[in-house]
């Protein structure tokens, strides 16, 4: 019927009726309207000044101090924090200055983190949008495989590798994103899955616009909305990661640090020495906090159910 | 006296962006046993009005004006109050039958529950109705589908499960808010003459929303034409039909295909979208799409006002025409 | 549904193989070997105790020496331990494991989806952003920060409860390892329940249910909570594996003669017998969690089941 001639008239100015039409209706666009939504957001706001603050102090802060991570000042050891001596976070049982180690430590901490999940979310995106988009038995060949690896007590492989292998960064980043590639992948795939089947994708088709400009236009934003959304809650929980390997003494090598690795010292001493513990602890719990909130404003800003 | 009468029903959402006035001044009555049909475009209304009526609005909406059910009115009741009502005096069924059944509860599970609670009956005698009820809205081999999920069921039968489902307690109002739309055409046909044969034998009064004018024609006793939240046109189906007033009622009507009409050129539409609610242009809210619209169309909004063959209209044009 | 676990549980079978052979080839590859320690043993020795240990064969046939003993439940002899088996040591720690463990998973969900559902009826008032925040800070708190932290109020400083130790699984001594354990998957838990319950609240069968005149309670119960669990039915696997992993360092905070700390204590001295045997076992227990959670999802979801 459609084929008829006066009909695709009719149907032809009835699309250019609705081209025309939603003029008065301003367009904003998906990135623009969760922009505007994000900065809203006071909880995700704050935490992401106070995490840039961070990271800067984690960068260029220790140059702040008179000392460096493994100078031992052999007049304090194990001192309270105290501005008169220079040891603004106090020293630890060795003698070294605390808050050039934390600061430090946090380096380590959060390089581990941004590296790791972008070695999990490459792997991951890859993955999961190749299941995705091939489908059919290479997708169920592709999922099984990833149920069986998640049936796989990884820590358990990790503290073998290290144990075995002998400490190394490289070989933490390696372990740390090789595990936490499951669920991106998975998550990937679903919304590849749900979107090559999404109405709007099929209209896009059947009004002629072609494949790129669909990938460009309408696949890559939904999925990047999701894949921002998710590297931003993997980031804390890979420095997590790291501070359980270096609070069980399997990360870092002395006398580099990371976050876990002085909590594990000031957990030691915490009777005695409380800020030992509390310093690191408190750094870390912040950026955890900060990035938890920013993923949830960005899931928030990005998901239009909530509208 | 009416069975329900509405005066100067109004629905508010407060958004970020403003508040909106979802229905505007909405004034009908409906007697027992009779059809009233609504009819508008998406964003008309006509679903808020419903929800309304049934306390269903989502938290941030608010209803002011009246309504007066058989004598008692329904506006600002407690939850627990308006518990007594729903399903025992007015019943609703909605647009879409694949989502609005628990997806996780067996069919008769659903239904009996009705009974349980509202009649106070066992189990056994809520099985028994439940599945006398299948049965009147022909639901074959009904006492074996009680125990089914509705996954298993057809978009059809599941509206008719649905409409079991708001007959259980023989409400004396049944609001069905576009009960056919997400059906096949064959289905919905079969969906509307269900409708007004139970209608026939229950003695329900209706209110069809619908934005299907079509649909309107075959059962509904009095049409109300919503736009943007207010009345344009309100009167008896046969006039609304046969005559319509209003340029909006003219276009729905005009858009509707005909197989009788030989000329297969141009189905025509009315061009453009109903306006945004939040920006209300000033004077009537149809002068966009209007034909024939006029200067003062687009300063003063139009009075509804009530013609000489007891059809109410708000519109300038034909204000003119008659002047 | 039968047929579903029936399917579901022979689906396990060859995930479980698989980890079996990884694990088996992972531990043979590692570097060193448990007897090559401090001092040199002569040669004459050494191929002595791998003859003796069966080291000496090729791998395969050790990889079917070993399945063969695991289908009768013979996890092999200790490599560091000469005078137990495997079993022996696993099963001294095993149960103080298991039982710490399962009271936190059980406190986990229980107050989880209580705190859950409470915030997301009520949502948007004080009660909601009051567990909420509370849920933010259990769900970034590290238990190896929490615990030390519980040590130092609750035993140090008020004197409550004991610092550590297991006393025979005494519940004074149980208190604080399993709230350690369990703070971040209450807090998880209350997360996801909250999200899901909220959106199943806004659905159209809630609506329909509203309509239908059924009072508030009803619906919560009867029609919105099973549906509301099923994204924490999901993320029952996840957790599961949380918590064993992160026994690890509860037991060694506390003191605990748990599994986690045989664990690493295997690995430390390279024991690769009982690594293995632990990692196979936790792995079993995960596979089998797995096909439990799936035929629980299966139960509430009638769609899945057929």
């Amino acid at each position: 019927m459609i084929t008829n001639k006066p009909n695709s008239e009719a149907v032809s100015r009835f699309a250019t009726q609705l081209q025309e039409a939603p003029a008065e209706v301003e367009g904003r666009s998906l990135w623009q309207d969760a922009r505007r939504r994000f900065m809203h957001n006071k909880a995700a706001m704050i935490s992401l000044i106070t995490l840039s603050v961070i990271i800067l102090l984690c960068l260029f802060g220790s140059q702040l101090g008179d000392f460096t991570y493994d100078d031992i000042d052999w007049n304090a050891m194990q001192i309270a924090p105290d501005t008169a001596s220079g040891h603004f976070f106090g020293t630890d049982s060795l003698g070294r200055d605390l808050f050039v180690r934390t600061l430090v430590g946090g380096q380590i901490s959060l390089m581990v983190g941004v590296l790791g999940a972008l070695v999990a979310i490459v792997i991951g995106t890859l993955y999961g949008a190749m299941a995705g988009f091939i489908g059919g038995r290479t997708d169920s060949f592709m999922m099984r495989t990833l149920e069986i690896l998640n049936s796989f007590p990884f820590m358990f492989f990790v503290i073998l590798l290290v144990t075995f292998f002998g400490r190394n960064i490289m070989l933490i980043f390696i372990a740390i994103g090789a595990v936490s590639w499951l669920d991106m992948a998975r998550i990937v795939r679903g919304q590849t899955l749900s979107l090559k089947s999404k109405e709007f994708i099929e209209a896009a088709h059947v009004c002629g616009v072609s494949t790129w400009a669909i990938i460009t236009r309408h696949i890559v934003p939904n999925v990047l909305g999701i894949v921002v959304v998710y590297a931003t809650l993997l980031v804390p929980s890979m420095i997590l990661f790291e501070s359980f390997l270096s609070y069980l003494g399997l990360g870092v090598q002395e006398p580099m640090t990371s976050w876990g690795a002085l909590l594990n010292e000031g957990s030691k001493t915490m009777e005695v020495a409380p800020w030992q513990l509390l310093f690191p602890a408190g750094f870390l719990v912040t950026t955890l906090f900060c990035f938890n909130f920013v993923g949830d404003g960005l899931r928030d800003a990005l998901d239009p159910k909530d509208r | 006296m009416s069975l329900l009468s509405i005066k100067n029903l109004e629905v508010h959402f407060s958004t970020p962006d403003g508040t909106v006035t979802a229905v505007n001044k909405l004034n009908f009555s409906l007697e027992a046993g009779q059809t009233l049909g609504i009819v508008g475009e998406s964003g008309s209304g006509k679903s808020q009005t419903a929800f309304a009526l049934m306390g269903l609005l989502a938290k941030n909406g608010k209803v002011s004006g009246e309504a007066t059910f058989d004598g008692k009115s329904i506006v600002g009741l407690s939850e627990k109050e308006l518990n007594r009502i729903r399903s025992e005096k007015i019943a609703m069924i909605f647009q879409d039958p694949m989502t609005s059944l628990n997806p996780y509860m067996r069919v008769g599970e659903q239904l009996m529950e009705v009974l349980m609670l509202h009649k106070g009956m066992t189990k056994a005698d809520a099985f028994e109705e439940s599945v006398r009820m299948l049965d009147a809205v022909k639901m074959p081999e009904a006492r074996k589908r009680m125990k089914m999920f509705p996954h298993e069921f057809s978009g059809g039968m599941r509206q008719r499960v649905m409409i079991a489902m708001a007959l259980l307690c023989r409400p004396q109002l049944l609001i069905a808010d576009e009960p056919t739309t997400a059906l096949d055409v064959t289905v919905q046909a079969q969906i509307m003459t269900l409708l007004s044969e139970l209608q026939r034998d229950f003695n329900t009064a209706i209110i069809m929303i619908t934005h299907d004018l079509g649909v309107v024609a075959g059962i509904c006793d009095k049409v109300l034409v919503m736009y943007a939240g207010r009345t344009m046109e309100y009167g008896s189906a046969r006039d609304i039909f046969y005559r319509p007033s209003h340029p909006y009622t003219q276009g729905l009507l005009s858009a509707i295909p005909r197989l009788d009409s030989d000329d297969m050129a141009a189905l025509p539409t009315i061009p453009g979208n109903p306006p945004n609610l939040l920006k209300l242009p000033q004077g009537c809210p149809f002068q966009d799409r209007c034909q024939h619209v006029s200067d003062i169309c687009r300063y003063s909004e139009p009075e509804l006002i009530t013609t000489s063959d007891q059809r109410q209209r708000a519109c300038h044009w034909l204000a003119e025409e008659q002047a | 549904m039968l047929k579903f676990v029936f399917k579901r549980l022979i689906e396990a079978i060859p995930t479980l193989l698989v980890l079996i052979l990884v694990s088996f080839v992972l531990m043979h590859a590692a570097p060193g070997s448990p007897f090559t320690g401090e001092r040199s043993l002569p040669p004459e020795i050494l191929a002595n105790i791998e003859a003796k240990y069966g080291l000496d064969q090729p791998l395969y046939v050790q990889f079917f020496h070993y399945l063969g003993g695991l289908l009768q439940g013979d996890l092999g002899p200790s490599f560091k331990y000469k005078d137990f088996s495997v079993n022996e040591l696993v099963g001294q720690s095993f149960p103080v494991s298991a039982e710490i463990g399962l009271w936190a998973f059980l406190t986990a969900v229980v107050l989880g989806v209580l705190f859950g559902v409470v915030a997301a009826l009520k949502q948007n008032t004080w009660v909601d952003y009051g567990v909420m925040s509370l849920a933010m800070t259990g769900v970034v708190i590290p238990s190896f920060v929490l615990a030390p932290l519980l040590v130092l109020i609750f035993a140090v400083h008020l004197r409550w409860l004991p610092a550590g130790g297991w006393n025979g699984g005494e519940w004074m001594y149980m208190l604080l390892p399993v709230l350690a354990m369990a703070a971040h998957y209450i807090s998880s838990i209350a997360r996801i329940m909250r999200g899901s319950m909220i959106e199943i609240m806004h659905s159209n069968f809630i609506r329909t249910a509203r309509a239908k005149g059924l009072p508030a309670g009803y619906i919560i119960w009867r029609h919105a909570l099973k549906p509301a669990l099923l994204p924490v039915i999901s993320y029952l696997g996840p957790a599961f594996v949380g918590i064993i992993t992160g026994s690890v360092v509860i037991e060694t905070i506390f003191g605990l003669p748990g599994i986690g700390q045989l664990f690493v204590n295997g690995s430390l001295n390279r024991d690769y017998s009982m690594v293995l045997g632990i990692t196979v076992l936790i792995g079993a227990l995960t596979i089998m969690f797995n096909a439990i959670v799936d035929i629980m999802y299966a139960y509430i979801d009638p769609k899945i089941r057929y």
